[in-house]
């Protein structure tokens, strides 16, 4: 019988197991469906592309956030969103010397908590769902970001480094046959 | 809160990768449905075994599917499974009145033939707790009414 004084600890922390754990076995799918490592990244990538043009309404209407500025602004925001859907805070820096680019650093990941990579899987880039997260929201507010991962702790880096750079801003198109 | 968007969205990614086929076909067949239930059965496996670590062990069957109706469905999909039944001979029915995936969809009858398939994932999962439970199962789901569901668990007997 369960002992009533043991329940279920934490919800946060087991909300975020649960998505943990569904991603991994995803990811351990996909490994199935593709040979290649480099098609399961470009699937990841494109998922992750998706849940950005969705997410980001979801944090614009959670955060009633302004317009950003410049560059620096859109990081803190960017930083902001990780910290409010994974609970992860990481750190903004290495800045490029024209502002346009620069590094998340994640010094706990818990999507990569359970995770083990076997040698075969080298080039896997196992959280890359984020790179196109990140390039899926920054897109829906005009903004062509590219993103990609530096270092992964996964493959023995001291550290987990995303890098993300602005490409251009873009322009508000009209589709076609509207003026 | 705002990571159950996060989960939501990934659910939906999962269901839409494995309908689509490469070329951008849809795909209904069996093996996209198996794909989509091994994917929640490795996850229901390791998920509910995270979630019991700290409970004592169940006394029996039903005791099992009461923790799956409570607790585990309260951490999975923020409420608690409405009705359960059983005929006492290894089925279950369990009804949930308003069901997370199906929440967002429209409730009409429009898109009721699309359902089925937002409903796999979890019927992988539940399989998965329950064989980590040490319970074999069959679990198939169906929808009449929008948003609501049954999920029949049918249990194998050695």
């Amino acid at each position: 019988m369960a002992r009533p004084g043991a329940r279920v600890a934490d919800s946060k922390k087991i909300n975020s197991e649960l998505f943990t754990l569904t991603y991994g076995a995803l990811v351990s799918q996909l490994l199935k469906d593709y040979e290649n490592a480099e098609d399961v990244n470009r699937q990841l990538d494109r998922m992750g592309y998706n849940i950005g043009v969705r997410i980001i309404e979801d944090f614009l209407a959670r955060t009633s956030t302004a317009r950003c500025t410049d560059m620096r602004d859109t990081a803190e925001k960017i930083q902001s969103a990780f910290k409010m859907y994974l609970g992860v805070n990481p750190t903004v820096t290495s800045w490029s010397p024209a502002s346009d680019e620069f590094s998340l650093l994640f010094d706990q990941n818990p999507m990569t908590e359970f995770v083990e990579l076997p040698d075969s899987c080298l080039s896997l880039k196992y959280c890359n769902l984020f790179c196109g997260i990140i390039r899926g929201a920054c897109e829906m507010v005009q903004l062509e970001v590219t993103s990609w991962f530096v270092q992964d702790s996964l493959k023995g880096d001291p550290t987990t480094e995303l890098r993300v750079k602005f490409v251009k801003k873009l322009e508000d198109a009209m589709p076609a046959g509207e003026d | 809160m705002a990571d159950d968007a996060l989960f939501d969205f990934l659910h939906m990614e999962i269901v839409s990768h494995v309908t689509k086929s490469d070329a951008g076909l849809l795909q209904d067949g069996d093996e996209a449905m198996s794909k989509l239930e091994q994917i929640g059965y490795s996850t229901g496996y390791r998920f509910i075994e995270r979630l019991t670590k700290d409970l004592s062990r169940f006394k029996d069957e039903l005791e099992v599917m009461k923790a799956i109706c409570k607790d585990f469905w309260s951490a999975v999909f923020k409420k608690q499974v409405d009705n359960l039944r059983t005929n006492h001979q290894g089925v279950y029915v369990l009804q949930d009145n308003k069901f997370r995936f199906l929440a967002s969809i429209s409730n009409s009858r429009q898109y009721l033939e699309l359902a089925p398939k937002y409903l796999v994932f979890t019927c992988g999962l539940l399989r998965g707790a329950l064989a980590s439970l040490g319970l074999t199962c069959i679990v198939t789901a169906e929808v009449t009414t929008m948003p609501a569901c049954k999920f029949q668990v049918h249990l194998q007997r050695a």
